[in-house]
């Protein structure tokens, strides 16, 4: 039986060291009761560098990653991360600390006004915020705008209403927002209509929270016609920008009446997720909402650059410094690569992508929402004799990372596949023939697939014990 | 387009499985008129190396590289092993998703694993999270864990927090029943002041916040503030800017405190002008099913094989929705894996040294700081690695501007945060300055 890796404590021995640091080469003086100062870093690691590389080598080799394969999680958009843009992130003469004058980051804040323009443009939006540090944060920043608008006509209102497919982001920004949330039944269809609108369409209602396109891949058609309704009962049209890759170059979601939006650099940008961030959570507002964008703003001055940090409407600082400049250097770097002659050719091939893979499993998986699909499809599990799970885990013995599942709630065993425009049509069908040796495998032997992963470095693991008796630290003496 | 593998051929084939003859049949769902916007304004495609040429000239007009910098405040300049640049920018680890899917997965959760742990130490805490956004965010987020776990809707923020940490947390409670209460600063010692903190805590204070080493460099008296909160059973954050002085001090634990949150970006993470930093939090064990931010806990396999995984999700909101300890998703993992490297590169020896230089340089130059007569060293002692710096004839920003010429960056005035401080600088330093370094801004400051 293979086992992991050791922790990094196991592997520690006494008097082994891994850097190449000098002692400092003023007097020792130090200028702090002694009382204060800690005496050890009792049990930290001492490793020596090449143990300390082999380490993370071998830890490497058991991460599945966007540059080992496919990755078709729904509404992560993991597409392609390119290598020049890491390369440009990490230049040395971008390093500015951020409190250094502003007359020697010129360079730093040129960066910060072109993708704001870059955003405006392909969002039709009057004005962004770089600030929010990822997509939850952006909804909340998003949030507290609406917020503070409506707070300053007199009534900031006490309800938003959010559809059954949302993320489950959406609820909590509002909730730390100050509002509470009504959950609103999508249609049979799968979108939020007038029909759907209109009976919640109360006084109280300060804004709805919508994805578009929708977490089943389903275009909001009836956009304009909402945001019309909305606006005439004093409520603002909040569009979560998760899914904006189907519509990058497309379609301005500024055009359709959206009042403000999160757009997500993580996905839509092609910066790297990192296992889970940093992402970057730009939110971009109508003109009515542009006093009340977070501060610190990068202001366009003659030639130059300068940064606003007081302003008396606006909702505050919502993060330290300038947000994550290093991924929005990173995002900028790609949109500078695509130009405006290619990004519409990203949502082009990202949707075309996804109906490619929807034609060809639409044989052989149940598809409740049978609208239209742009960048993504989601399937369900009924009629098949094992579950979500299980298809998911088998994917992993064939090489291939599984689509998100059980998401949205509203789909019954939810696989949502988002293939994105980086994948090959050579990848689509290697995956799409893996799905009809899987289910047929599940038909054949559905044991195989709930036994499943086997091919992995470690198989099913118990989360029930995880979250029952929390280990979530190494202590001396209690290795498992 | 080299990021757009599909060929015209293909393109052809799969529309006609699709059965579409062309691809705007895909986009017939979007309202009539809107397709297509003019992007007429926005620059067209460069190729590699023009992309590099122009991001070299990004580079070119930032200036700052050409000089000795002292600039601190919350974001800090410390030695980056290459080996920790080398292995946190390999693929594997930056681009990976959330490890929701374990199985392929163990690399990312075991390296957090570790982080987690290397943080609980250093915190002298029982837990860490794997990640918040920055230390200002953690910082708010600390506010909601004390408000709802407490019940109680008082918070209390020493004055001598980061004017951006309070800022943010201003912005976080705006529209919650939260009341936030500044305790008044010592002006002699520059700590908390005891009396004011005493008649401040009271039976609906859900927590006082107080920041060390502080916005003015000196440390708190972490033991003092903890046992006048917790007889009110008020609790108790202590609020750290600069992880780097977690490896020279007690820990807050050890100090009585109930979190420790604050910004790791010291642990590996560059300058970045600002970001992607590292938010940290660590807690008490109580508090650990109301912590904000996702955690990897140990469990076994099916054969009982040890292995790692996401856990104590009920507290998230994919699953809680409204109802969440937090909004929080993506997080910072790959800054946190890196921290995570760069703690175990340094390890014992090379953490404690780190620290020990950060500490004796800035001694070093606030004790011949404070012969000289045109400023005055406001605090002489208990301070990590920040000195604030009083000029005695004109402002600071003269100094900083004449220190500039003589290609100095010698601190941050403290009139960008409070207009009325107009006489102020805090610099910072570390194992990045040698004694020649200080003696050059030791020379540049003059009599």
């Amino acid at each position: 039986m293979n086992t992991l890796p050791k922790l990094i404590f196991e592997l520690s021995r006494e008097g082994k060291i891994g850097v190449g640091l000098n002692e400092a080469d003023v007097p020792e003086e130090p200028a702090v009761d002694p009382e204060l100062l800690r005496r050890e870093l009792a049990d930290f690691p001492q490793l020596s560098e090449v143990e300390i590389v082999r380490h993370y080598m071998a830890l490497a080799k058991l991460n599945y990653s966007v540059d080992a394969g496919f990755y078709p999680l729904g509404s992560c958009t993991m597409k392609y991360n390119p290598k020049i843009n890491e390369k440009l992130a990490a230049a040395e003469e971008l390093q500015a600390h951020p409190y250094a004058p502003h007359d020697l980051v010129q360079g730093n804040l040129e960066i910060l006004a072109r993708l704001e323009e870059w955003l405006r443009e392909l969002t039709g939006l009057a004005g962004f915020t770089l600030a929010p540090a990822a997509g939850a944060h952006g909804e909340f920043t998003g949030m507290l705008m609406v917020r503070k608008y409506l707070q300053e006509k007199g009534d900031p209102r006490r309800l938003v209403l959010i559809p059954d497919s949302a993320h489950g982001t959406n609820p909590a920004s509002a909730h730390f927002a100050g509002y509470d949330v009504k959950e609103i039944a999508s249609s049979a269809q799968g979108t939020i209509g007038l029909a759907e609108l209109r009976p919640h369409l109360t006084p109280e209602v300060a804004a709805l929270m919508m994805t578009n396109p929708n977490t089943l891949g389903i275009f909001e058609s009836d956009i304009m016609a909402v945001a019309d309704a909305l606006h005439a009962n004093g409520s603002l049209l909040y569009m979560d920008g998760a899914n904006l890759n189907a519509l990058l170059g497309v379609v301005r979601p500024g055009d359709l009446g959206v009042d403000v939006m999160h757009i997500n650099l993580h996905k839509t940008f092609s910066t790297p997720h990192g296992g889970g961030g940093p992402g970057s959570g730009p939110v971009g507002v109508a003109a009515h909402l542009l006093p009340y964008l977070p501060v610190p703003r990068v202001r366009r001055q003659g030639d130059g650059f300068d940064v606003v940090f007081d302003d008396p409407r606006s909702i505050g600082r919502v993060k330290n410094f300038y947000g994550q400049f290093l991924v929005i250097v990173r995002a900028l770097a790609y949109l500078m690569t695509l130009g405006r002659e290619n990004v519409g050719r990203v949502a082009e091939d990202a949707v075309l992508n996804a109906n490619y893979v929807r034609k060809r499993l639409e044989g052989l998986l149940d598809l409740p929402y049978k609208g239209p699909s742009l960048h993504e499809v989601v399937f369900s599990d009924s009629g098949l004799p094992v579950k979500t799970l299980d298809i998911a885990k088998r994917l992993l013995d064939y090489g291939i990372h599984p689509f998100t599942i059980y998401f949205p709630l509203i789909v019954h065993g939810a696989m949502m596949i988002e293939p994105t425009e980086s994948e090959s049509k050579e990848t689509l069908d290697d995956f799409i023939a893996v799905m009809g040796t899987i289910l047929r495998e599940a038909r054949e032997d559905p044991e195989l697939l709930r036994q499943a992963p086997t091919r992995t470095p470690v198989r099913r693991l118990d989360e029930t014990l995880a979250a029952r008796k929390p280990v979530l630290r190494w202590r001396k003496g209690e290795s498992l | 387009m080299r990021y757009l593998p599909l060929t015209d051929a293909e393109r052809e084939e799969m529309k006609r499985v699709i059965g579409i003859a062309d691809v705007s049949d895909l986009f017939t769902c979007i309202p009539s008129g809107q397709c297509r916007p003019q992007l007429g304004t926005l620059p067209k495609a460069l190729s590699e190396p023009e992309l590099t040429a122009l991001f070299r000239e990004f580079g070119r007009r930032n200036s700052f590289p050409g000089y000795l910098s002292f600039l601190g405040a919350g974001a800090y300049s410390h030695f980056i092993p290459e080996v920790v640049s080398y292995l946190s920018a390999k693929g594997e680890f930056l681009t990976p998703y959330t490890p929701y899917q374990p199985e392929v997965s163990q690399g990312s959760l075991q390296a957090i694993f570790e982080y987690q742990t290397m943080m609980a130490m250093l915190t002298g805490l029982d837990v860490a999270n794997a990640s918040l956004y920055d230390g200002a965010t953690a910082a708010a987020e600390a506010v909601l864990l004390a408000t709802r776990r407490s019940g109680r809707g008082r918070v209390l923020l020493a004055g001598n927090l980061h004017p951006e940490y309070a800022a943010v947390i201003r912005t976080y409670v705006q529209n919650l029943p939260i009341e936030l209460v500044t305790v008044a600063a010592d002006k002699a010692s520059g700590r908390v002041d005891a009396a004011d903190l005493g008649a401040k805590l009271n039976d609906a204070t859900a927590a006082v916040l107080f920041q060390s080493p502080n916005f003015l460099g000196v440390v708190e008296d972490g033991r003092g503030i903890a046992a006048a909160a917790h007889e009110r059973k008020v609790f108790v954050v202590q609020v750290v800017a600069e992880a780097m002085s977690l490896a020279y001090f007690a820990a807050p634990g050890d100090a009585g405190v109930d979190m420790a949150v604050g910004e790791a970006q010291s642990f590996g993470l560059t300058l970045g002008f600002g970001g992607p930093y590292l938010g940290f939090m660590a807690v008490r064990e109580e508090f650990m099913r109301q912590m904000p931010g996702r955690l990897v806990g140990q469990t076994r396999d099916l054969d009982g094989k040890r292995g790692y995984v996401l856990t104590l999700s009920t507290r998230e909101q994919h699953i809680k929705r409204e109802k969440a300890t937090s909004n929080i998703c993506t997080n910072q993992a790959w800054c946190a894996l890196r921290a995570g490297m760069y703690l175990a590169v340094m390890g014992r020896t090379g953490l404690a040294r780190a620290a020990r230089a950060c500490h004796l340089n800035a001694a070093y130059f606030a004790k011949l700081a404070a012969k000289k007569r045109s400023v005055r060293v406001v605090y002489e002692r208990n301070f990590f690695n920040e000195v604030l710096l009083e000029v005695r004839k004109g402002s600071a920003g003269d100094l900083v501007a004449d220190l500039r010429k003589k290609g100095i960056l010698a601190g941050v005035p403290m009139a960008w945060f409070d207009p009325g401080q107009k006489d102020r600088l805090l610099l910072a330093f570390s194992e990045v300055h040698d004694r020649a370094a200080i003696d050059r801004l030791l020379d540049a400051i003059g009599e």
